[in-house]
């Protein structure tokens, strides 16, 4: 493809554009609307491009109209911890996937990996029965608390970060083990001082995977949540009221939401997409 | 998968067992000569068990979360489990198979209001996974040879996939909004192509505002596939057909869409079980009360379970949907690795 022919060249520009407009409008109408003044979005104005005023007013009126400081909170403890031993379990699983020839382990990567395609409607119920019968028998509670909901993510994203991270530890080369286990280094030596480090990459990929999927979880937050433990994925519905719905107050909350993601998941980019294609590519 | 979960519990039992042999060989406790005492006899054994040992958590918790509920799952499907039942659900009756019958029955209530969203599942299936599909592979191949602009443009066609999905659904619920929306806006006041405001999120209408928006989310996720594979085709096939003339659009259909079947047939199987099994898109778009036209799958089994609280209804439903996806995807794979092979 030495040559690209004009015809090509207007062809690019033109799908890009179309496919630019479509994917920023909703970016450009979240931004600006955030920053109008309640009157311009209230019911009976019609839409806006520009604010007749500007007003960062959205941004303080928002924790104060549905307690968006408990969700952020629930959600940020529930995906970090979701997140890290998602990641600790994975890597372990991984390790063995990648690394041991053991009965078992196809049956293993097929059950965990043909999860992924369950409808998720399927394990809502049983899981909410399994949590009351546990709370049943042990006075745990574990519906509607924050616990319930960091294992019932923390296992949700384990077949695929497994997946992710067992592809990324086959690239590293063998060698590299033997030559430490020569050493006299144990199993977890290896992946602690050997494997992991070179794997930095794919953790890192799988980190961010994991905490953006538990972040926009809604299913299993909608039915395993209450009042105090609600995630952002359902609290954020509080804004519609009977009178209206603050929609400046909504776009504003959901830039704030969207910011640390979508920015980790721009900083790590790299890491990221070559995580996520590995296992297609190969 | 009924054999895989039957030889699950074995794995889990064997490294149970052999638990108090890893303590003694890690831990520095106990004195020097125990430990090698230990480690000559267990040495063979060790071997063989690090594997499960290292297993263990991740199958502990899918045992929890994914393999026992699904076999539970399964089990209520079969018995009549209603709201007084919730919390002791042992104890509820057996249905045998009415809750099947029920839900197949075409000619009743329950079975032809399934067999309808069944219908819409399916149409908006296709039309979600071939639009991403589209959009996502015209993107990553205009974006293909570096030029001017073409690292900023990606990283921005990649927002809509990073973005939580309950924020970016939210933004097109306001924007679809019939007197303060965006869209209604444009096509009324702007461009004058309709003279009075549609409602997007009633009737028929809602079909089509769900698709949108799904596809919206989804085609980054191709284009990042679709990517990907691009860059694992070799220089020297295109410098090969360029030699024998090819241009640019000729190369597409005759090098590029060809070399892409391996990715393709992963990305189309994913793209397929998510967009089936979607949920949060009418979920966020509608505020849970979702209208018939978008009435998908997942939402007619949720607002069957946890509105008209009868659960055996909702089991039977989706162990229907689960078998259907799993028919569909046996079918796909034999044929979409056929395929792939008679290519390379």
């Amino acid at each position: 493809m030495s040559r690209e022919s004009t015809s090509f060249r207007v062809f690019r520009w033109v799908v890009i554009v179309l496919i630019g407009l479509f994917t920023l409008l909703p970016l450009y109408i979240m931004l600006i609307s955030s920053f109008k003044p309640l009157s311009d979005v209230s019911s009976g104005a019609s839409f806006r491009w520009w604010p007749s005023h500007l007003t960062i007013r959205p941004y303080f009126d928002m924790w104060n109209t549905i307690p968006l400081a408990t969700y952020f909170v629930n959600s940020i403890i529930v995906c970090t911890v979701a997140t890290v031993f998602s990641v600790i379990v994975a890597i372990f699983a991984a390790y063995a996937v990648s690394r041991y020839n053991f009965r078992g382990r196809r049956v293993f990567t097929t059950t965990v990996l043909s999860t992924q395609m369950f409808p998720g409607i399927l394990f809502l119920l049983p899981l909410f029965l399994i949590f009351v019968s546990i709370h049943n028998t042990t006075g745990l509670q574990l519906y509607q608390t924050r616990t319930g909901l960091i294992i019932t993510y923390l296992t949700f994203v384990l077949p695929f970060s497994i997946w992710m991270l067992a592809g990324y530890l086959e690239g590293i080369p063998r060698e590299l083990d033997e030559a430490a286990r020569v050493d006299g280094a144990t199993a977890l030596g290896v992946l602690f001082r050997v494997v992991l480090p070179a794997a930095r990459p794919g953790v890192i990929a799988v980190a961010v995977y994991a905490f953006m999927t538990s972040w926009g979880e809604i299913l299993f937050a909608s039915v395993m949540t209450n009042g105090s433990s609600e995630t952002l994925a359902i609290g954020l519905q509080g804004y519609s009221t009977q009178l209206g719905v603050y929609w400046n107050q909504v776009m504003a909350a959901a830039l704030l939401v969207s910011l640390p993601i979508v920015a980790a998941f721009m900083l790590l980019q790299r890491y990221v997409i070559a995580g996520l294609t590995s296992g297609a590519v190969k | 998968m009924p054999v895989d979960t039957t030889t699950e519990p074995d794995e889990v039992a064997g490294a149970d067992t052999t638990r108090p042999r890893r303590r003694s060989s890690w831990s520095r406790g106990p004195s020097r000569k125990w430990r090698s005492r230990w480690r000559w006899q267990s040495r063979l054994n060790w071997a063989k068990i690090t594997p499960y040992l290292l297993l263990l958590p991740a199958v502990l918790l899918e045992l929890l979360v994914h393999i026992v509920p699904m076999v539970i799952g399964i089990w209520i499907s079969f018995i009549k489990l209603t709201q007084e039942y919730i919390q002791h659900w042992g104890q509820a009756p057996t249905a045998g198979l009415s809750n099947y019958r029920i839900a197949v029955d075409f000619s009743g209530p329950v079975g032809r209001s399934l067999l309808e969203s069944f219908k819409i599942t399916c149409l908006y299936t296709v039309v979600v996974v071939a639009f991403s599909w589209v959009i996502g592979v015209v993107a990553a191949w205009v974006l293909q040879r570096p030029f001017f602009g073409r690292g900023p443009i990606r990283t921005l066609f990649l927002v809509p996939y990073a973005l939580p999905i309950f924020a970016g659904v939210i933004i097109w619920n306001f924007m679809l909004q019939r007197d303060s929306g965006a869209i209604n806006e444009l096509l009324v006041n702007n461009l004058h192509l309709v003279h009075h405001r549609p409602f997007w999120l009633l009737g028929n209408n809602a079909f089509f505002s769900t698709a949108v928006v799904a596809i919206w989310r989804q085609w980054p996720f191709a284009f990042l596939m679709v990517m990907a594979g691009m860059q694992s085709i070799p220089n020297d096939v295109y410098e090969a057909s360029s030699l024998d003339g090819a241009g640019s659009w000729a190369q597409f259909f005759h090098v590029t869409l060809p070399m892409l079947r391996p990715v393709n047939r992963v990305l189309l199987l994913m793209l397929f079980l998510w967009t089936f099994n979607d949920f949060n898109t009418p979920f966020v778009l509608f505020n849970n009360s979702v209208p018939p036209s978008a009435d998908l799958m997942s939402i007619h089994i949720y607002s069957n379970s946890f509105q008209v609280w009868n659960f055996g209804y909702g089991a039977a439903m989706s162990v229907l949907m689960l078998l259907f996806l799993l028919l569909v995807t046996a079918i796909y794979l034999p044929l979409a690795n056929r395929r792939s092979r008679s290519v390379t």
